[in-house]
């Protein structure tokens, strides 16, 4: 197990370190003028040479990428050209907006993806029929459409949500419940159509299998031959799908915070790469890449201790 | 947005793919489907108005005045302007367009990429393999929109460089349901023959391997595409779209900005959005269900899968039996049915009456098909939910069961009617230990505390002959040999004390060796707790060994029941005398020995079997 963990971890780390030399390369080595881009078509070309050689960017590429690399790994990830804060503490100060509500909508998808899809499966007839349309629409819906609905209904004229911004969890729960409650929903509506579906199939599967007709013959009440037996063993495959889930809320996550109004990394991410701010890009998809890879590790972990065969090996 | 989703679980997806001829039809039945043939009717009409754009209005999609921002439905604009004054029914029919230009542009930079690595990953294998299989998650573990980001940031606003990226982000998807397709084909016998026979790669390819690869990939594509739209609408809703281009996803942003003074404008972009992409959803469910490929979720529509069937009584007066007053188990004119795909029943056992009584074990011999098992799990109430069981008189212990709630059926269930399955290695749960799942009954059935439990388990697994039951007793199932699996099984039949043990085939998926010891375990268990047994098998040798009286079927339908002596001795029907001689046709001990004075062992042939009873 601890090996297999170390294998994992070793992987994700190369995984961190690929994506970010591409990104580094890809921004480096192509795209406009970087001094020219900041100072803006009306700077002479001394001055934007100047701006090149302030920025480091008349030193060779590869002079620049293990300076950059070197500080990535000391966890200094470089300053932003346009408002010389660092990166790091540009993209510290949205990880949280953002995981606040990828996180929350990551446990609103598990929850009710796992009861819509074990109800799903164990009532069948016309409850299954209707999970199964609804999750068609539902996936088709564009979650930042849901957002701006939802927004427009329960904010803007009902006025029992805030439209707009975000309260830190650590200011005031209730109210930072309240700040991410109609962004998570919107966000989650989409994974919940696909992890339930995926439920509901798994769920399918294993109540067919022989060892629950014999838990079945044993006696043992409904309760625990579906939600103790036959959940534990579908679990591994909705975990999987969550945990695929969970990037593409992250994605999402990014159109869904300029609807609410929320400076997460999706809007700093939006707005350095409309500047052209390179440092701040990198930043953002190192951080970005570095969730992914954490979360990947946790649900390996996760699947490892719920199949025996692995954990005991 | 839920991207990547197209790819499924992380696993190779199963797929069942029909053979050719299968395809010929497919057509013919998509358009039998009305929800096919509505979304493509939508789909065809939204082409049809991007196509036609110039010819349905006069308006440019992109002229702004301010003078007209926000005007009301009428007049020039038949669904009103948005917030710079740009015509919403011309920007609907150029952002359709728009639309549909970028979801092409996302399924064929995807195919190309996704199709042919995934064909030669799956029929290669080796480096290309791995090292591909390696880029497909390393791209999978990228969030979509941040990576457009970054390269919208370098090259510019564009829609078109965008979905092409989109598209090469989305690729694995398509690469790992192509590989995971060609995988298993590649193994089946035709692709081995054809080997065999000398053909080229190159044409096994295009006469066995694409028409496999060809139909999930024609589903994943109408998923995609219904993505593709979807992305496109979120990067032009973060303005990141090309400028000056009419765009669904564009005109939400400017129904954003005006959400308080013109809510209306979300309307017409979002229920284009919502109704293409549904459009394209059902279209792929639909050829799914015409192209025959099934995933591994069973499409039907079923009753609830936990509900236990009732048994009814029987609607004609069916000659009940004399009930045995020592039955412990009577059993008269039991039917079971299922329904058939076109609505009416097929009925697979029709009328059969038994009884066990206390102390006695009753063979239920029969070939495979023959009803048996159907009748034991009809008498266990755990038959599929959609079966249809009846009887005339179906009582245990003088108790009626026909018509019993589940949870009724559950008190009798392990605690007074033990059950024994065929396959020991399937029948545990692999995720749970195996003293775990050994003290649950009788925690629950006897209100054990979980110390008494684990002693009381740790004996059971003494007596059914566990060199080691502590260890036995903290292991999982896949750690124990198929043997042992089978006797923690029959522990856990007779953890509770019952008084009915009801073994459908216990020995006939385990070793020969093994088969003698596990059925003398069941006749020591039986004589020790004068359990009635029913035992559901298919093998003389073991009828000949354990029990006392036979009943034989066939087809549904009892042909003879008598003491097993009387029945080895003078067989009266022709069907019983065809068994026994299928029997006994290799045994060396044939002739002059009467049948009843064989060993065991000399007659322990099994019937040959029809298939799958094992």
């Amino acid at each position: 197990m601890l090996l297999f963990l170390l294998r994992r971890i070793g992987a994700g780390v190369v995984l961190v370190w690929v994506i970010a030399t591409l990104t580094f390369f890809l921004t480096s080595l192509t795209g406009s003028d970087p001094g020219r881009r900041i100072l803006g078509p009306t700077a002479d070309l001394e001055a934007v040479a100047a701006k090149r050689a302030e920025l480091g960017l008349d030193r060779p590429v590869l002079e620049r990428y293990r300076d950059w690399l070197t500080g990535a790994v000391h966890g200094d990830l470089g300053v932003s050209w346009f408002t010389n804060e660092p990166v790091g503490r540009l993209v510290g100060d949205a990880l949280p907006v953002s995981l606040s509500l990828v996180l929350a909508a990551t446990v609103l998808t598990a929850v009710v993806s796992v009861v819509l899809g074990v109800v799903a499966a164990v009532r069948g007839g016309w409850l299954d029929g209707l999970l199964q349309s609804v999750s068609i629409v539902a996936f088709a819906v564009p979650n930042f459409l849901v957002g701006l609905v939802l927004s427009l209904v329960f904010a803007v004229q009902l006025g029992v949500f805030p439209a707009l911004g975000y309260t830190p969890l650590a200011q005031d729960p209730g109210r930072w419940l309240a700040s991410i409650a109609l962004p998570a929903i919107a966000l989650a509506i989409g994974a919940i159509a696909t992890v339930a579906t995926q439920t509901r199939g798994s769920m399918i599967d294993v109540l067919g299998q022989d060892y629950v007709r014999t838990l079945r013959s044993r006696g043992l009440p409904t309760r625990s031959v579906v939600l103790k037996h036959a959940l534990r063993n579908a679990a591994p495959t909705s975990l999987t799908v969550l945990s695929l889930q969970f990037i593409a809320l992250i994605s999402g996550a990014v159109v869904i915070e300029k609807v609410f109004g929320l400076s997460g990394l999706g809007e700093r991410a939006t707005s350095a790469a409309g500047q052209g701010d390179v440092p701040l890009v990198l930043g953002i998809v190192v951080v970005a890449v570095l969730v992914v890879v954490v979360v990947n590790i946790v649900v390996d972990i996760a699947l490892g201790w719920l199949n025996p065969k692995v954990r005991i090996a | 947005m839920s991207i990547l989703s197209a790819s499924g679980p992380a696993g190779p997806a199963p797929v069942e793919v029909l053979a050719t001829p299968a395809r010929a039809g497919a057509v013919r039945r998509l358009l039998g489907n009305p929800v096919a043939v509505g979304a493509l009717v939508w789909l065809v009409l939204i082409a049809v108005l991007a196509v036609l754009a110039p010819l349905l209005t006069s308006q440019s999609p992109t002229a702004s005045k301010i003078t007209e921002a926000l005007a009301p439905v009428g007049g020039d604009h038949p669904l009103g302007t948005d917030g710079v004054g740009r015509d919403v029914w011309a920007q609907l029919l150029y952002g359709a367009r728009t639309s549909l230009v970028g979801s092409l542009t996302v399924v064929v930079v995807a195919l190309l990429l996704g199709l042919p690595a995934g064909v030669l990953a799956g029929y290669y294998r080796g480096w290309f393999d791995a090292v591909a299989s390696w880029v497909a998650s390393l791209l999978m573990a990228l969030p979509a929109i941040i990576v457009l980001l970054v390269v919208l940031a370098q090259f510019g606003r564009s829609t078109a460089l965008a979905m092409a990226v989109f598209g090469v982000i989305i690729a694995p998807g398509v690469f790992r349901l192509v590989r995971a397709s060609v995988l298993a084909v590649r193994e089946e016998l035709f692709v081995d023959a054809a080997r065999v026979a000398g053909l080229s790669d190159a044409r096994i390819m295009r006469r066995h391997v694409l028409p496999v690869v060809v139909p999930p990939t024609v589903i994943q594509v109408s998923q995609l595409l219904g993505i593709a739209i979807v992305i496109q609408a979120g990067l032009e809703f973060l303005g990141l779209g090309s400028a000056n281009q009419a765009s669904w996803g564009g005109m939400l942003s400017d129904a954003f900005q005006n959400i308080y003074a013109q809510p209306r404008l979300l309307l017409w972009p979002g229920l284009a959005i919502v109704l293409t992409v549904t459009a394209f959803g059902l279209l792929g469910n639909a050829l799914r269900d015409a192209l025959g490929v099934s995933g591994r979720v069973p499409r039907v529509r079923r009753r609830g899968a936990t509900t236990p069937p009732a048994v009814l009584p029987a609607d004609e007066a069916a000659p009940a039996p004399a009930v045995d007053p020592d039955a412990l188990l009577a059993l008269g004119g039991l039917r079971v049915a299922y329904p058939g795909p076109d609505g009416t029943e097929r009925e697979v056992v029709h009328g059969v009456s038994l009884t066990v009584r206390r102390g006695e074990v009753v063979g239920l011999v029969g070939e495979s098909g023959s009803g048996k098992s159907q009748t034991a799990f009809a008498v266990l109430g755990l038959l599929p939910p959609e079966a249809r069981t009846s009887a005339a008189t179906m009582t245990f212990d003088g108790a009626d069961l026909r018509g019993l709630s589940p949870a009724a059926m559950n008190r009798l269930r392990g605690r007074r009617i033990g059950y024994i399955p065929q396959e020991p290695m399937s029948n545990l749960d692999p995720s749970f230990t195996i003293g775990s799942q050994l003290t649950e009954p009788m925690r629950h059935h006897l209100g054990l505390s979980g110390a008494e439990a684990r002693t009381r388990a740790l004996a059971l697994l003494d007596r059914v002959g566990i060199p080691d039951p502590a260890r036995v007793f903290g292991s999982y199932p896949h750690q124990v040999s198929g043997g042992m699996a089978q006797r923690v099984l029959i522990a856990g039949a007779v953890s509770c004390d019952p008084d009915l043990l009801i073994a459908d085939e216990p020995t006939t998926a385990l070793d020969v060796t093994v088969q003698a010891e596990v059925l003398d375990l069941i006749r020591e268990l039986q004589a020790e707790r004068r359990l009635g047994v029913l035992l559901v098998t298919h093998d003389f040798g073991v009828v000949a060994d354990v029990c006392d009286t036979v009943v034989v079927m066939r087809e549904g339908r009892v042909v003879e029941s008598a003491e097993a002596e009387r029945l080895f001795a003078d067989p009266q029907h022709e069907y019983t005398r065809m068994l026994l001689g299928s029997t006994l046709e290799d045994t060396p001990a044939r002739g002059s020995l009467p049948a009843s004075d064989l060993h065991p062992e000399e007659i322990a042939v099994p019937l040959p079997t029809a298939g799958g009873n094992r």
